[in-house]
């Protein structure tokens, strides 16, 4: 592990990715990504008699999923970093309360999925043979925590964007044939003033380029460089606030770059508006489909940047703006 | 193109030229025929009332209480955030948007109980509008009754 | 006691308060669009509006002249409220600033009350499908 400019790490060994799972909820499973996904529930409940109590569940049977694929046996499993939306990151310590696993709770909003890649990484580099990293969102408990209820006959606004329900969850391991994790860049907190609850795309997009750039100059690398540059959960709206500030700093990411709340969702038969988001837009994204297409060598080099708008209801009502945060990781066959 | 990462407030005024509007037009459209309809049902109760004799502030509650029911049934029925969804204003301004705006909490935080989960959160959006109603109300009684000095008996 | 359906039916007072009523929601889309106003603080200031208008005496020209179409939407409550209270002072004086209102008001405020516990009771909320 050696430090890389301002803000990288270069893994000298570089972790393996071993297994990915993911699970989601019933809206995601009629999206355009739905065959990738390890399973698609069609009841937001999943059978539980609260939101909260369904988001662990997800949680929970994703990452039993993702240990199940990989080979493993729970006992070889060094430790779990995980985290989620809800208040204390309760989705994760709940439904991974059973699991017997030293646990890491982790929070960086969306942008967690990768903040627990990146930690997960730096483990095996340093103690551990095997980790695993997880992330959940449900939509109904994040609309309760963040927004309004749900049965308030309130109109979205076109900048919102859907929150994701369901779960990624990734075995990264040291000994392995790929696809590896390289690189990880952690991003710097990032605000650019936006107050807009309902606009989080604008205000996670200057956090994504600052994180991007850095990357780039740390490494060496161009925007090139990758087969596909991909973000968390900007959305419409911060897919194209990015590609413009990007280009501005001298940077074209046009043809190579996409979102994860872009991908998920069709946003003409589906009314999401801007898009996903939520922990598991990136989780589910990246553990469904980015994963398959590194496995069948469609890409080759990605370069995965999880998004995080650092905020609660608390601050927002306090008039507060966002703060933005952008974790970047390089992931290569 | 100018760096719009320059100042917030560049970068403010790039966000608002980059996202899009709603569609006022189309918006406005339903809530105006959403919004007049619901008051003319309520102004068809309020003939019934008056034809059956009764006076007008009778005639005027039993109005509320039924486009509340009404509201609080739809919304039960997971339906009124679907009528929301296209009338916008044309359901939330009318009466029946204060009773949605109970009856939505109230269900929303049902997992936690029905003292503190049900009760407690009833209020949670409403209750604004009952403090500053009963508020404005109570200084204009008091603002009439400094103006109107011959009233003042204090009793 | 028979009903004159005619009178229920009456056109021209149906039209005046389906416009009026659809006027005063408009305003209220163009506050949503326009302003980013919560749907809390658009209630409250239609609300507070309503009562300052009714105060002022002004409101109470809208009412006679569009009924329904401006007592229900909630400029119409705020209006009952402070017409409540000033018939209350003009009764009992200052208590009745405070009791007047309320009272105007009792029957709809009851009802959200237990209309809204009892939906609450019998049903459990949904994911949006769109």
């Amino acid at each position: 592990m050696e430090k890389l400019g301002k803000q990288t790490i270069k893994f000298n060994n570089p972790p393996t990715i071993t297994a990915t799972a993911s699970i989601v909820g019933p809206k995601e499973s009629q999206g355009p990504l739905a065959k990738y996904f390890d399973q698609t529930l069609d009841d937001e409940f999943w059978g539980e008699k609260t939101w909260e109590k369904a988001e662990s569940k997800i949680i929970k049977e994703t990452v039993n999923t993702v240990v199940t694929k990989s080979g493993i046996s729970s006992n070889e499993i060094d430790c779990l970093f995980a985290g989620d939306l809800l208040n204390q990151c309760i989705s994760s310590s709940f439904g991974l309360r059973e699991v017997g696993v030293p646990f890491f709770g982790v929070f960086g909003a969306c942008s967690t999925f990768v903040e627990s890649m990146s930690l997960g990484a730096i483990a095996i580099e340093g103690f551990a043979e095997n980790v695993v990293c997880a992330t959940s969102s449900h939509f109904c408990s994040a609309e309760k925590q963040f927004r309004f209820p749900l049965e308030l006959g309130n109109q979205r606004p076109q900048t919102s964007q859907w929150t994701v329900t369901g779960a990624g969850a990734v075995v990264l391991s040291k000994n392995g044939s790929g696809p590896f994790i390289t690189h990880i860049t952690p991003g710097k907190i990032v605000d650019m003033g936006i107050k807009d609850a309902n606009n989080m795309g604008a205000a996670m997009a200057p956090a994504f380029v600052d994180t991007l750039i850095t990357h780039f100059l740390d490494t060496g690398r161009n925007p090139s460089y990758y087969d596909a540059i991909i973000s968390g959960d900007l959305g419409h709206v911060g897919k194209e606030i990015a590609i413009d500030l990007a280009k501005t700093q001298g940077y074209n990411i046009k043809s190579n770059y996409n979102d994860c709340g872009v991908l998920i969702f069709d946003k003409n038969s589906q009314d999401t508006h801007s898009g996903g988001s939520g922990c598991a837009c990136c989780g589910t994204v990246f553990s469904g489909y980015l994963f398959k297409q590194l496995q069948e060598k469609k890409y080759k080099k990605i370069l995965l940047i999880a998004t995080g708008a650092l905020t609660n209801s608390t601050t927002s009502q306090q008039g507060e703006s966002i703060p933005g945060i952008a974790h970047a990781i390089s992931i290569e066959l | 193109m100018t760096n719009p990462l320059e100042t917030k407030q560049t970068y403010q005024n790039y966000v608002d030229q980059k996202s899009p509007n709603s569609p006022i037009l189309k918006n406005c459209f339903w809530a105006f025929i959403i919004g007049g309809i619901i008051c003319t049902i309520g102004q068809i109760i309020l003939n019934i009332c008056k034809e059956r004799g009764l006076d007008t502030q009778t005639s005027g509650t039993i109005v509320s209480i039924i486009l509340i029911g009404l509201a609080a049934f739809l919304t039960g029925l997971n339906l009124f955030n679907k009528l929301g969804k296209i009338a916008g204003a044309g359901s939330l301004i009318p009466i029946t948007g204060f009773a949605n705006s109970i009856v939505s909490p109230a269900m929303e935080y049902k997992s936690e109980g029905y003292v503190m989960g049900v009760g407690g959160k009833m209020f949670t959006v409403a209750g604004p509008v009952l403090v500053f109603g009963i508020s404005a109300s109570i200084l204009v009684g008091i603002i009439y009754l400094i103006f109107n000095t011959q009233a003042i008996t204090l009793v | 006691m028979d009903i004159n359906w005619a009178n229920v039916f009456d056109w021209m007072i149906l039209l005046k308060c389906f416009v009026t009523g659809g006027i005063i929601c408009i305003i209220g889309q163009i506050l949503i669009d326009k302003t980013k106003l919560t749907p809390a603080r658009i209630l409250v200031i239609f609300v507070t509006t309503g009562a300052i208008l009714g105060g002022l005496g002004i409101y109470k020209y809208l009412v006679d002249f569009a009924g329904a179409g401006a007592t229900v939407p909630l400029t119409g409550f705020g209006y009952n409220l402070a017409k409540g209270a000033i018939e209350g002072v003009k009764e009992s004086g200052l208590v009745g600033a405070f009791v007047g209102g309320v009272k105007a008001s009792a029957g709809g405020i009851a009802a959200a009350v237990f209309f809204g516990y009892l939906a609450a009771l019998i049903s459990k909320p949904k994911m949006k499908k769109q």
